[in-house]
This record gives structure tokens, C-alpha cells and sequence, in this order.
């Protein structure tokens, strides 16, 4: 019986072709809205979490003053010194690596060519913090660590600028005024989740930025690794603790030093993605519902205007049952074939809009199936009441109908 | 068998295809209450062709239905076959409706937008018979009443002569045992009339389906073996048609 009432339906739909598509519009428009609103939400979701995780997972940065755009008036905090580096290397559980940084910025100069970069002084636990391999070469000795000698690993960028594919390993090219032996070259990080270019840098002892540049021991940035069995909240608190005696706050004095978790902003970022999806989602759901009573709106009408034909069919001996079917089955299949229709027309808004976005492309089958389901699901909830109505017709009634 | 068939009250006879005893049919309640039928009395034959006449108001078109299983009575019996209609309930009377009766229309009642053949396939479709067997049925119910070369044509496409035809034979698609036509020629020229009158004739005497009919027009009445006259909610008298005489002439 299902297989007469679906051939039917199908020739009802037939037969009102246009009419049958102005009704599923909005069902096509909610099932794409919340196709291309959860999967653009989930690939904005992945492409904020892969920038943080380029800032490294379990990663602290500790920086003098209160934090992010705050601590504006009065005097600038000191920036560390070299033995807090090393008091937290040594005194904190669950640090893996730590690494001090000294930023200068200057001119690299080879041959003629030149590349104004970002220096950056520190030490090779920098790259065990944020793992970073080599291209060629090789990263610091001790012996170049403890004397500040004039060593560099350059980024890829400055190496494309000063040497384009030229060996660069074992060249001495001069930066900020001091010549330095280049001994490695990393590589390629791309783009920061923040827009910068993260391979435009000269990476050199912190001691030899220290002396030669800066001219003071200050550590602006102390990267610190968290191991993985470790909580970074619980190391977090640690290391102010320590940072808070060796800086001689007391009391309820306010740190003037700022801990910036990656894994927190990570987390935080992604709760305020999903949200937000969360929330447009929700807004095309409704057209999804709209569509729904659309169907219900123009199946009434349709009983209305087919009342003779459910009296011819009820005259020839279709049983109450088999109208209710034939209308249900033809709201049902009009709203999948709406459904599909938006599903289609969903991939096709999240291609483009990931191309627009630069977002990378997913494809999300649960929510494609999930969507499909629902349309279903509207079909049977909103075709049900005319459904009713057709099949409780009197067939002398309805043959007498105009 | 059609000698019988006559009588409005005949109980000697032992198994007519239908059978009204006291029926009524009132409609409303209470002040606004209207009797149609008085307590009709009617045995119809197997075999049998029948008119039934009368003026608006007389009770043709309420016993018509009831006699469609269309509707039930107020009061009284409706025999069909053995069963007791009037006990049964609406998806019951579809089943018998769907196995035994054929309905022809004054205004055709074909699908618009429908083929000839989908249409005359609806009641297959309802018997749920498989597509194959549906087509050939379909095509021959159409060669029956000269159509068959029509099959794809939707009604908008046909004469009303021609929708008439593919109305009949949607009908007699399932081989029921009655056909119900109400005022079958009723929107129908003369010619177009007789030709319909003389399928229906036709159809009563070779394929041996019982024929109920109503009808206003005394030409059309004629083509009956039997004719049944409506008054105000009563078969007023029973009387034998011209094609009753032309059979046993």
C-alpha cells in the first residue's frame, strides 16, 4: 500500500510542478542556511584553533606588565631578569623547557641585498617549546649559548630575501650592524593566526642580542612548555607564586607580570565560535519551521482545491487511511525532495563562503544527514493536519464540491 | 431474472443483488430536521438495468447513494450480497465499494491533468494490483468503450462524450457486479447521449454488469429494462422499460 500511495504523491507533484517548488522553497533555504551555518561554524571553529595551536599547545608566555591593552598609567614594570628564567627552569614541576626571549629589530645585509627582519634572541629551548625543525643546518651549541657568539638560524622568509636559492649555511651576512655566521635556516611556519608573518626572523643567542644589541640583560618574554600530565593552570599559579617573591609583590599588591595560557585563549575562543554558531544555527532553524507551516499552508489549500478528487477517490473505494497516507507521503516527499534540494544548495554556499573566508573546506555528514531527517521529520509534523482534514471528507460532500 | 426485478416488494424472490427494506434517510435534528427517504422498499435483480426517475427532491439522489454505499441509512436495511450495509462502517463500505460498484458521473470526475489511462487505472491502483496487470486491465477497459488509441490524452485533451466514456470505463476497470451512473448524459448532447446509452446497454447485456441509473430525461429512461419512479421520499410505481420489452418481446 505504501508503494501505491508513494507513486501517487509522485504524480501529484507531477502534476503541480511549480506549485510543488514555491512550497518547499523555504524548506530549501532553512536546510541550506543550517547546513552552511554549522559547517562554516565548525571550519571557523578549526582554523581558530589551528592558529592558536601555531602559538604551541601547553605553552605560558609571561610578560611584564598586566596583561593585554591594561597597567596604562605609571611607571613601565621591569622587564625579568636571566636568573628568573632560570629560577623557573630549575624550582617549577611540569615545566618541560623554558626560554627567554630578547627582541631587537635591524637590517640583515648579504651581497648587496638587504631585509629589514625581527631579531630574536633566546635559546634552544625556544625550539623545544614551540617545536620548530630546521630547513638545513643546524640549532645553537652551548658553547654559543653561554659566550653570545654571533651565530643565527634564519627564517625562511629572510632567507628567500637575502640569498633567493643560494647556500646560505656557513655564510657570514651582517645584521644590525655586527656580522653573524648563518647556521641553519628554519622551516616554513607560514601566517600567525594574527596576520604576522611568523618565518620573517633572525633567531641568535639571547646573550649576543643582549650585549651587542640591547645593550642590558633584560628578558622581555619567557616562553615556559608545560608537560602534557600537567594541569597549565596549577604550573600557571606556580610560577606567579615565584615571580610574585622574586619581584618582591607582597600583600594585595596586583602583579605587574601577565601569564598568557595558549590552551585557555585556545578554549575560550573556541566556546565563543561554537556559540556564536550555536546561535545562527538556531536562527536558521527557524526558517526551517517557517517552511514547515509554508507546506502545512499550501497542502491545506491543495485539500481545498482537490476536495473533488478525494471524493472521486473515495467513491471509487480508497479508504480513509489511503487519503491520509497519499497526503503525508506528499508532504513528506515534497519536503525531502526540499531537503535534498538544500543540502545541495548548501555545499555549494559553504564552498563559496569558505573560498570568500579563506576557511578551510569541510564536509560535515552528521549535520547533512541530520538536516535530511528534519525536513523529514516537518513533512510528516505539518502534513499530518491537512492529511487529517482529506481524509475525514464525506465522498457525497466532496463529489458535490466546486 | 429481470422480470423480478420490477416489483417494488418481492418476497418470493430468493436472492436478489439488492435488497432496501423501510429504509429512511433524514438530515438534521430537531426543527430543521428533513426526511428524503419515507421508508423505501426496492429489490434490485442481478442482471438487471435500472432507471430511476423522479423530480427534484424525490428521494433518487439520497437512495442513489445509499444504494453507492456512499452513504448509510437513517432507518431500515440495505441488503448488497448478504451484507447488512447499513452496519457497516465507512472504511468497510470503501472495501465493498472498491470490489462491486462502478461510479459514472454527471460532471465525469476525471483527474485533471491525468491521462486517460492513469485515470482509469486509479481504481486498479486501489486494488493494489501490480503495474503490468493495472495497464493491460486499463487498456482494455478503454477498448471496451473505444478508446484505447486515446490512452494518453488527458481530459482537457477529450470531447465530453470521450471524458464520459473514459469516466466508464474507470468504472468497469475492476469488472464490478453494479455500475452507478448519475445522470450520466447530463451534460451531453443527443447524439453524444444516445451512444453513451448505448454502451451502458451494452456493458448490462454482454459484459453482465447490473446497471442503476438516474436520470431526467424520458429518452435515456428507455434504454432501461426497469424503470423506478421517486415521490416525495417513495418509490411511487415500478415499471417496465423499453428495453425490458424488446427481451421478452
Amino acid at each position: 500500500m505504501l508503494g501505491t500511495t508513494f507513486i501517487l504523491a509522485l504524480r501529484s507533484i507531477r502534476r503541480h510542478l511549480l506549485r510543488s517548488f514555491l512550497t518547499v522553497l523555504g524548506i530549501v533555504i532553512g536546510v541550506a542556511a543550517v547546513v552552511a551555518m554549522v559547517t562554516l561554524g565548525k571550519a571557523t571553529t578549526l582554523q581558530v584553533q589551528k592558529s592558536i595551536a601555531s602559538l604551541g599547545t601547553n605553552v605560558l608566555q609571561i610578560r611584564p606588565g598586566q596583561g593585554f591593552g591594561r597597567g596604562g598609567g605609571g611607571p613601565r614594570p621591569p622587564d625579568f631578569d636571566p636568573r628568573d628564567v632560570e629560577a623557573i627552569g630549575k624550582q617549577i614541576t611540569g615545566v618541560t623547557a623554558v626560554a627567554p626571549q630578547a627582541q631587537s629589530t635591524g637590517t640583515a645585509i648579504y651581497e648587496g641585498a638587504n631585509w629589514s627582519t625581527t631579531i630574536n634572541g633566546t635559546t634552544n629551548g625556544y625550539f623545544e617549546v614551540q617545536p620548530w625543525a630546521l630547513a638545513s643546518g643546524r640549532y645553537f651549541t652551548p658553547a654559543e649559548e653561554s659566550a653570545g657568539k654571533a651565530v643565527c638560524i634564519i627564517g625562511n622568509t629572510v632567507y628567500t630575501n637575502l640569498y633567493k636559492t643560494r647556500n646560505a649555511l656557513g655564510t657570514r651576512m651582517r645584521i644590525a650592524g655586527i656580522s653573524c655566521d648563518v647556521i641553519g635556516i628554519l622551516s616554513t611556519k607560514g601566517q600567525s593566526g594574527f596576520g604576522g608573518d611568523q618565518d620573517d626572523v633572525v633567531i641568535m643567542p639571547i646573550k649576543a642580542v643582549q650585549r651587542r644589541m640591547t645593550g642590558n640583560t633584560d628578558v622581555r618574554l619567557i616562553l615556559v612548555g608545560v608537560d602534557q600530565a600537567y594541569s597549565t593552570a596549577q604550573v600557571q599559579a606556580s610560577i606567579t607564586d615565584l615571580l610574585r617573591e622574586r619581584r618582591h609583590i607582597t600583600g594585595g599588591k596586583e602583579d605587574d607580570f601577565n601569564i598568557f595560557d595558549t590552551k585557555q585563549i585556545s578554549d575560550t575562543l573556541s566556546t565563543t565560535t561554537t556559540l556564536l554558531t550555536n546561535i545562527v544555527t538556531a536562527v536558521a532553524g527557524i526558517s526551517l519551521i517557517v517552511g514547515g507551516i509554508g507546506i502545512m499552508n499550501i497542502m491545506l489549500v491543495s485539500v481545498t482545491e482537490r476536495t473533488r478528487e478525494i471524493g472521486i477517490r473515495l467513491a471509487i473505494g480508497a479508504v480513509a487511511n489511503e487519503v491520509l497516507m497519499q497526503f503525508l507521503v506528499e508532504a513528506v516527499v515534497l519536503s525531502c525532495l526540499g531537503g535534498l534540494i538544500g543540502l545541495l544548495l548548501g555545499q555549494v554556499a559553504v564552498i563559496l563562503l569558505s573560498v570568500l573566508g579563506q576557511l578551510p573546506f569541510i564536509f560535515d555528514v552528521q549535520i547533512n544527514v541530520i538536516a535530511f531527517l528534519i525536513s523529514g521529520a516537518i513533512g510528516v509534523v505539518f502534513g499530518f493536519f491537512p492529511a487529517r482534514r482529506a481524509a475525514s471528507l464525506n465522498p457525497i460532500d466532496a463529489l458535490r464540491h466546486e | 431474472m429481470g422480470a423480478a426485478a420490477g416489483s417494488a416488494v418481492a418476497d418470493g424472490i430468493p436472492d436478489p443483488l439488492i435488497r432496501l427494506r423501510g429504509v429512511t434517510k433524514t438530515y438534521g435534528t430537531g426543527a430543521t430536521a428533513f426526511q428524503a427517504l419515507k421508508g423505501v422498499d426496492l429489490d434490485i435483480a442481478t442482471g438487471d438495468f435500472v432507471a430511476v426517475m423522479g423530480p427534484s427532491g424525490s428521494g433518487k439522489s439520497t437512495t442513489m447513494n445509499i444504494l453507492g454505499c456512499l452513504d448509510v441509512p437513517t432507518d431500515g436495511e440495505f441488503i448488497f450480497m448478504g451484507h447488512h450495509v447499513e452496519s457497516l462502517d465507512r472504511d468497510q463500505r470503501a472495501l465493498l465499494r472498491r470490489k462491486y460498484f462502478g461510479f459514472v458521473f454527471q460532471g465525469f470526475n476525471l483527474l485533471a491533468r491525468t491521462s486517460a489511462l492513469e485515470n482509469v487505472e486509479l481504481p486498479l491502483l486501489y486494488r493494489g494490483d501490480a503495474k503490468a496487470e493495472r495497464r493491460e486491465m486499463a487498456l482494455a477497459a478503454l477498448d471496451q468503450v473505444g478508446l484505447k488509441d486515446w490512452w494518453d490524452h488527458t481530459p482537457g485533451e477529450l470531447s465530453g462524450g470521450q471524458q464520459q466514456r473514459v469516466a466508464i470505463a474507470r468504472a468497469i476497470a475492476t469488472k464490478p457486479a453494479v455500475l452507478l451512473a448519475d445522470e450520466p448524459t447530463g451534460n451531453l448532447d443527443s447524439e453524444r447521449s444516445v451512444e453513451i446509452m448505448e454502451l451502458l446497454s451494452d456493458l448490462n447485456k454482454h459484459a453482465g454488469i447490473t446497471v442503476l441509473m438516474v436520470t431526467h430525461e424520458p429518452d435515456m429512461a428507455a434504454f432501461a429494462k426497469t424503470i423506478v419512479h421517486f415521490k416525495d421520499g417513495l418509490v411511487e410505481r415500478t415499471e417496465a422499460g423499453h428495453a425490458q420489452g424488446e427481451r421478452v418481446g
